[in-house]
C-alpha cells in the first residue's frame, strides 16, 4: 500500500528539483533564524536567573538551538541532493546515505514541533521557579553583607524598576519579611523594640516597601512607609490610592513577559517547521521518482514518485528494527556461546 | 600652470573608470549610513527634548541627514558618468552638466566637515540648554496638576532612574526648590508652618530628594529625607555616605551621553568625507582625461588629466567672473526690458515736438 503516489514527467521532475533548491535555501535561513531565536531566549532567561529557582525552562531554548543547527545541516544536504538529482551519473552516490538522512531529518523536524509544545507546557514550571526565586530574593534583600546574597538587593531593585512591579504576588509581600537589615536599626529606640516584640521571630516588620516599588507616574511624591496608615499622610487613603506604588506582582509581570516572547518565537518556529516538512517531502518525492531512471538510457521517461513504499506502520518498523537489532545484538550472542561450551563440556566428559 | 597633472594611457583610463564605478557604489552606501546616523542622533535628542531649552544642537543631525541624502544623489550621478565615460559617443552629453555638479558636490562634502566641527563646537550650547531645561524640570516637578507641566515629574523621575543621576549639578539642587506640592501638605501641622515661615517666599523647603535619586547599589534601604541630619538616621553620616543617592548631576550625565554618541559618529563621518573626496578627485581626473579623446577617431590615445587647468587663484577668479556674468545677464535682461517699455513714450515725446515744429514751417 503505497502512500502519496504521484506521476512525474521529465519536465515536472526538473521543476521539482529547481523548486526544491530554492526551498532548501529558504529553509536553511529558517534554521539559522531558529538558532538565533534560541540564543536570544537563552540570554533573556539568563539575565533573570537570579530570581529563578531552577533552570528547567532552559530546555526550550536549548532544543531550539539544537534544532536550528541541525536544520541548517539537513537543508544544506537537501540542496546538494537536488543539485545532483538531475544528473543521472552523480545521483547514485547518495543512495546509501538517504535512508539514515531521512530518519535523522524526520527526528529533528519532530523535535522542532516538540519545542513549540514544550514552551507552553513549561509555563507552570516557570511560574513555580519564579515564585520560589522571588520569595528568596525578597527574604535576602537585607543581606547585603552576606557573600552569595549581597547582590539580591540590587537585582530585586532593578527588576522592580524595569518590570514596574512590586513584590511576589503584590506589594504586601514586603510586609511579611524583614527587609531592613539589623545593621541600620537602632535597638535602643522604643519604636524598634515594640516592633520586634510584636512578633514571635523577633523580626522588624514594617508596613513599608523599598523605593524601587515607587511608581514615577504618581502625581504625588512617593509614600513608601506607613502605607496602610491613612492618618500618617495628609490627604491619603491607601484603599483608593492606585498610582503611588506598582500594583502588579513581579511573578505575574515576568511570566507575561516570557510567555509573550515564547508566543512570538513559537509562531516563527511553526512556519519554519512547515517549510522544513515541505523540503523533506519534496526530497523524498524526487528521490523515489529518480529511482526508476537509474541505469536506464532514456532519462526523459515518465516515472512515479511516492512518499512511503509500504504503509506508515511497516515503514516505521523498518527504520526502528536496525536500531533495535543493534541494541539486542549484544544479548543474542552469550546464550549461543554458553550452549557451545556446555556441548563441548559434555563431549569431553562422555569421551 | 596646471594643478596636479597626470598621464593617462587607455588602459589606465579604463581602470580608473572601473575603480570609480565601484567607489561610487561604496560612497553611496556610506551616504546612506550617514543619513541613518543623522536620523538616529535626531531621535535620541528628541527623546530628551523635554529637558532641553533650545533646539540649537539639532543642526548637527539635520546637516548629517541633508548631506547623507545629497551624497546618495551625487554618487549615483558619478556612477552614471563613469559608466558613460568609456563610450565617446555618450560622454559629451555630460559636458555642460559636470562643472556645476562638481561645485555642488564639493559644497556638500565640506558640509560634512562642518557637521563634525559643529558637533564639538556646540557642546557649550548643549550644556546651557540642558542647564535651563533641567532647572525648569526641577522647578515644575510638583506641578502635576498644571496643564503643560503635568508630565515634568514623570520625565525627571524616569531620567534620574535611567541615567543614574540626581538634580541639575548634584542632589543639593532639590533642597532649593519646593518639589512637594501644597496639595499634599498639612498646613495645620507645626512642622509645615515652621518650614514655610523659615524663608522669604513661603516655600516648603526640605533637605530631601525624590525617590528617583535613590541608588539601587546602596547596601542600605534608601534615605530620602533629612539627608543633612546625621542624628535622624541610625549609623548615618552624610559627609561620608556615597552610595545612598546618585552622585552626579543629570546635566553632566546627559552631556557625557550625547558627547559619547557624537564621538562615535564623528570618525564614521570623517571616513565618509575622505571617501567622497577621493571619489570627486577621481571623477575630475576622468573628466579631464576624456576631453582630448572626444571627436577623435582613435580612442586609445594617451591623454593628460589634471585637477585644475589654471592655478587655484586663477580658477576661483574665473568662477567668480562667470557667476558675476550670470548675475549681470539677469540684470541686463531686466534693464533691456525696462528700456523697451519706456521707448514708445520717448518716441511719442520726440514726435510731438516734430509735429509742433512742422506747422510753423
Amino acid at each position: 500500500m503505497v502512500v502519496g503516489k504521484m506521476k512525474f514527467t521529465f519536465q515536472k521532475r526538473v521543476k521539482l528539483a529547481q523548486g526544491l533548491w530554492l526551498l532548501s535555501w529558504m529553509a536553511t535561513l529558517g534554521g539559522a533564524v531558529t538558532f538565533t531565536l534560541g540564543c536570544f531566549l537563552k540570554t533573556e532567561l539568563r539575565r533573570r536567573e537570579e530570581v529563578m529557582d531552577n533552570t528547567d525552562i532552559h530546555c526550550v531554548p536549548n532544543t531550539l538551538m539544537i534544532v536550528g543547527l541541525s536544520s541548517m545541516v539537513i537543508n544544506y544536504f537537501a540542496g546538494r541532493i537536488c543539485q545532483d538529482a538531475l544528473d543521472v551519473g552523480r545521483f547514485p552516490r547518495w543512495k546509501t546515505y538517504l535512508k539514515p538522512y531521512f530518519g535523522c531529518s524526520v527526528f529533528f523536524t519532530t523535535l522542532m514541533l516538540i519545542s513549540v509544545i514544550l514552551s507552553y507546557i513549561m509555563k507552570g514550571s516557570l511560574e513555580t521557579s519564579l515564585k520560589i526565586g522571588l520569595k528568596n530574593g525578597i527574604r535576602f534583600y537585607k543581606d547585603t553583607d552576606t557573600p552569595g546574597r549581597c547582590f539580591q538587593k540590587q537585582s530585586m531593585d532593578h527588576l522592580q524598576m524595569e518590570f514596574q512591579c512590586c513584590g511576589n504576588n503584590d506589594y504586601k509581600d514586603w510586609f511579611e519579611v524583614q527587609w531592613i537589615s539589623n545593621r541600620y536599626l537602632d535597638f535602643s529606640t522604643k519604636e524598634v523594640k515594640d516592633r520586634i516584640k510584636s512578633n514571635l521571630d523577633g523580626r522588624y516588620l514594617v508596613d513599608g516597601v523599598p523605593f524601587s516599588c515607587c511608581n514615577p507616574s504618581s502625581p504625588r511624591p512617593c509614600i513608601q512607609y506607613k502605607i496602610t496608615n491613612n492618618t500618617a499622610h495628609y490627604s491619603y487613603e491607601h484603599k483608593t490610592e492606585e498610582l503611588n506604588i506598582f500594583t502588579h506582582g513581579c511573578r505575574e509581570a515576568l511570566v507575561n513577559y516570557y510567555m509573550g516572547l515564547m508566543n512570538t518565537i513559537g509562531a516563527v518556529v511553526l512556519s519554519v517547521f512547515l517549510i522544513q516538512c515541505s523540503v523533506l517531502t519534496s526530497v523524498r518525492l524526487l528521490q523515489t521518482s529518480m529511482e526508476a531512471i537509474a541505469g536506464q538510457e532514456n532519462v526523459e521517461i515518465e516515472t512515479e514518485g511516492y512518499l512511503l513504499e509500504k504503509g506508515l506502520k511497516e515503514t516505521f518498523m523498518e527504520y526502528v528494527d536496525p536500531v533495535l537489532k543493534l541494541l539486542l545484538l549484544n544479548q543474542v550472542f552469550p546464550p549461543e556461546g554458553k550452549s557451545e561450551v556446555g556441548a563441548a563440556g559434555t563431549t569431553t566428559t562422555t569421551s | 600652470m596646471v594643478l596636479l597633472k597626470l598621464k593617462f594611457p587607455f588602459q589606465k583610463r579604463v581602470r580608473l573608470a572601473q575603480g570609480l564605478w565601484l567607489l561610487s557604489w561604496v560612497a553611496m552606501f556610506s551616504g546612506a549610513i550617514t543619513f541613518a546616523l543623522g536620523v538616529f542622533l535626531k531621535t535620541e535628542l528628541h527623546r530628551r527634548s523635554e529637558v532641553m531649552h533650545s533646539m540649537d544642537i539639532h543642526i548637527v543631525p539635520n546637516l548629517l541627514m541633508a548631506v547623507g541624502l545629497a551624497s546618495v544623489g551625487i554618487n549615483i550621478c558619478a556612477g552614471k558618468v563613469c559608466q558613460d565615460s568609456l563610450d565617446p559617443s555618450r560622454f559629451p552629453r555630460w559636458k555642460t552638466f559636470l562643472p556645476p555638479f562638481f561645485c555642488i558636490s564639493i559644497f556638500f562634502t565640506f558640509l560634512l566637515m562642518v557637521a563634525v566641527i559643529l558637533s564639538y563646537a556646540l557642546q557649550p550650547s548643549l550644556e546651557e540648554s540642558l542647564k535651563i531645561g533641567l532647572k525648569n524640570g526641577i522647578s515644575f516637578y510638583k506641578d502635576t496638576d498644571t496643564p503643560g507641566r503635568c508630565f515634568q515629574k514623570e520625565t525627571i523621575d524616569r531620567l534620574q532612574i535611567e541615567f543614574l543621576c540626581c538634580g541639575n549639578t548634584n542632589y543639593r539642587d532639590w533642597f532649593e526648590v519646593q518639589w512637594i506640592s501644597n496639595r499634599y501638605l498639612d498646613f495645620t501641622s507645626k512642622e509645615v508652618k515652621d518650614r514655610v515661615r523659615s524663608n522669604v517666599d513661603g516655600r516648603y523647603l526640605l533637605d530631601g530628594v525624590p525617590f528617583s535619586c535613590c541608588n539601587p547599589a546602596s547596601p542600605r534601604p534608601c534615605i530620602q529625607y533629612s539627608l543633612l541630619d546625621n542624628s535622624a538616621h541610625y549609623n548615618y553620616e552624610y559627609q561620608t555616605e556615597e552610595l545612598n543617592l546618585h552622585n552626579r548631576g543629570c546635566r553632566q550625565a546627559l552631556v557625557s551621553y550625547y558627547m559619547g554618541l557624537m564621538n562615535t559618529i564623528g570618525p564614521g563621518v570623517l571616513s565618509v568625507f575622505l571617501l567622497q573626496m577621493t571619489m570627486l578627485v577621481s571623477l575630475r581626473y576622468l573628466q579631464t582625461a576624456m576631453k582630448p579623446v572626444l571627436g577623435q577617431e582613435n580612442v586609445e590615445i594617451e591623454t593628460e588629466g589634471y585637477i585644475l587647468e589654471k592655478g587655484v587663484k586663477e580658477s576661483l577668479l574665473e568662477m567668480k567672473t562667470k557667476v558675476m556674468k550670470i548675475i549681470r545677464f539677469t540684470q541686463v535682461g531686466d534693464a533691456s526690458a525696462k528700456a523697451l517699455t519706456t521707448d514708445p513714450e520717448a518716441a511719442a515725446t520726440t514726435s510731438a515736438p516734430e509735429k509742433a515744429a512742422t506747422p510753423p514751417g
